[in-house]
């Protein structure tokens, strides 16, 4: 596998939300807004990309029965750096993302990558592996934080499109998200089968 | 004891870990096939949950605060529920091997449930006393409960369901995922 295939595979091939379903929790939870989906995604993804780059390096280093400890606390470091740096640069998407930051410790999606790529190869493709997965984690959450946001408050990134519409508010409510997020997953999977059929 | 309730079915229905917390969604998608997976699933969480809360809380109380290192909550109780996980795995292997069997192969998963974690932050942060957070910890756990079982119920129905190809398995557990919540709502208007 070259380099390119390497980013190229989380966006949307093996992209970590649509298709390999991991780290659903902040995905549904945050995703009332679009600037809440972005943040998120963001926040994900430098927490992966600093935990993939450690991880690769002192991966040789760590007993293999006690990895999976070890890289629960790399990822939590990295989390506990997010953490402040929100609270310190942004208190509103602090307040508004909330138990979800320091939620991405349990984020399977993260120790997910540890295990199966970091810990497995060199530094370069575990960096491109991590911005893959990250843009791939981002791009999900903003898909469906656009759907949210704009069905649900008429608005996006807080700016009024829907005119005289009203909105259909059970979009922001829990209920949306899941049913949301199964129809994107359906399209997701119609599509693919299609393209399989197609070749 | 009004306060007591008030906890109890605010856990267990109004603020669902599952449909009002988005908490745990991975073993809920994940185990939810059959309704005996899904109970044994549903009882390792509120068993572990209960215990990492009150370990937490006192961890909190006693040695973050004092020493001023707040800062280091969140490596702390993953650490510490990593660890607590393990523990309990191998004490029940030991004690009560009956119980093992039923719980045994759901705990190791237990330790990336971010309702675990997620409740014993929520406690801190909610400042409830001890007493309040094991409770809390345990409705909650109840909560988590009652609804993997009711959606694991509802999707054995769904195996055998006429269904649209590309929505077969993930996509229709999510819509039905939102169903649930829907009637889960109807609990918000309970307490005032």
């Amino acid at each position: 596998m070259n380099a390119w295939q390497e980013f190229n595979k989380g966006i949307i091939k093996e992209n970590p939300v649509l298709v390999a379903l991991l780290g659903l929790c902040p995905v549904l939870a945050v995703t009332t807004t679009v600037i809440n989906g972005l943040g998120m995604g963001l926040a994900t993804t430098f927490v992966l990309l600093g935990s993939n780059i450690v991880i690769s390096l002192i991966s040789k280093l760590i007993p293999s029965k006690v990895r999976i400890p070890c890289y629960i606390v790399v990822i939590a470091t990295f989390v506990t750096i997010v953490d402040l740096l929100i609270q310190a640069f942004s208190p509103a998407l602090n307040k508004s993302l909330g138990i979800f930051i320091p939620l991405i410790v349990v984020n399977c999606m993260i120790l997910g990558r540890a295990e199966a790529f970091a810990s497995r190869n060199k530094l370069w493709y575990s960096i491109l592996d991590a911005l893959g997965m990250g843009i791939g984690f981002t791009l999900a959450l903003f898909l469906l934080s656009a759907i949210r946001e704009i069905l649900g408050s008429g608005t996006i990134f807080g700016i009024a499109i829907a005119g005289n519409m009203p909105p259909i508010l059970i979009f922001v409510l829990p209920p949306g998200a899941f049913a949301a997020l199964g129809f994107i997953v359906a399209a997701v999977i119609y599509f693919t089968k299609k393209n399989k059929g197609a070749k | 004891m009004k306060e007591v309730l008030l906890v109890m079915v605010s856990a267990i229905f109004i603020n669902n870990v599952v449909f009002a917390r988005f908490l745990g969604i991975c073993p809920y998608m994940g185990v939810s096939k059959k309704i005996a997976t899904a109970s044994g699933m549903g009882m390792a969480v509120t068993f572990v949950m209960t215990l990492a809360t009150a370990i937490t809380f006192l961890l909190n109380k006693f040695i973050l605060i004092p020493f001023n290192i707040a800062y280091l909550q969140t490596i702390m109780f993953i650490v510490v529920i990593a660890s607590l996980v393990q523990i309990v795995e191998i004490a029940l292997k030991k004690l009560s091997p009956a119980l093992y069997q039923a719980l045994g192969i759901f705990l190791p998963l237990i330790t990336t449930n971010c309702a675990i974690l997620g409740v014993a932050i929520l406690s801190i942060q909610n400042s409830y006393s001890f007493g309040i957070s094991v409770l809390f910890a345990f409705c909650s756990g109840l909560g988590f409960c009652l609804a993997i079982i009711i959606f694991s119920g509802i999707r054995e129905r769904i195996e055998d369901a006429d269904i649209p190809e590309c929505f077969k398995n993930i996509p229709i557990a999510l819509i039905t995922a939102g169903i649930l919540a829907m009637a889960f709502m109807g609990f918000s208007g309970l307490v005032k």
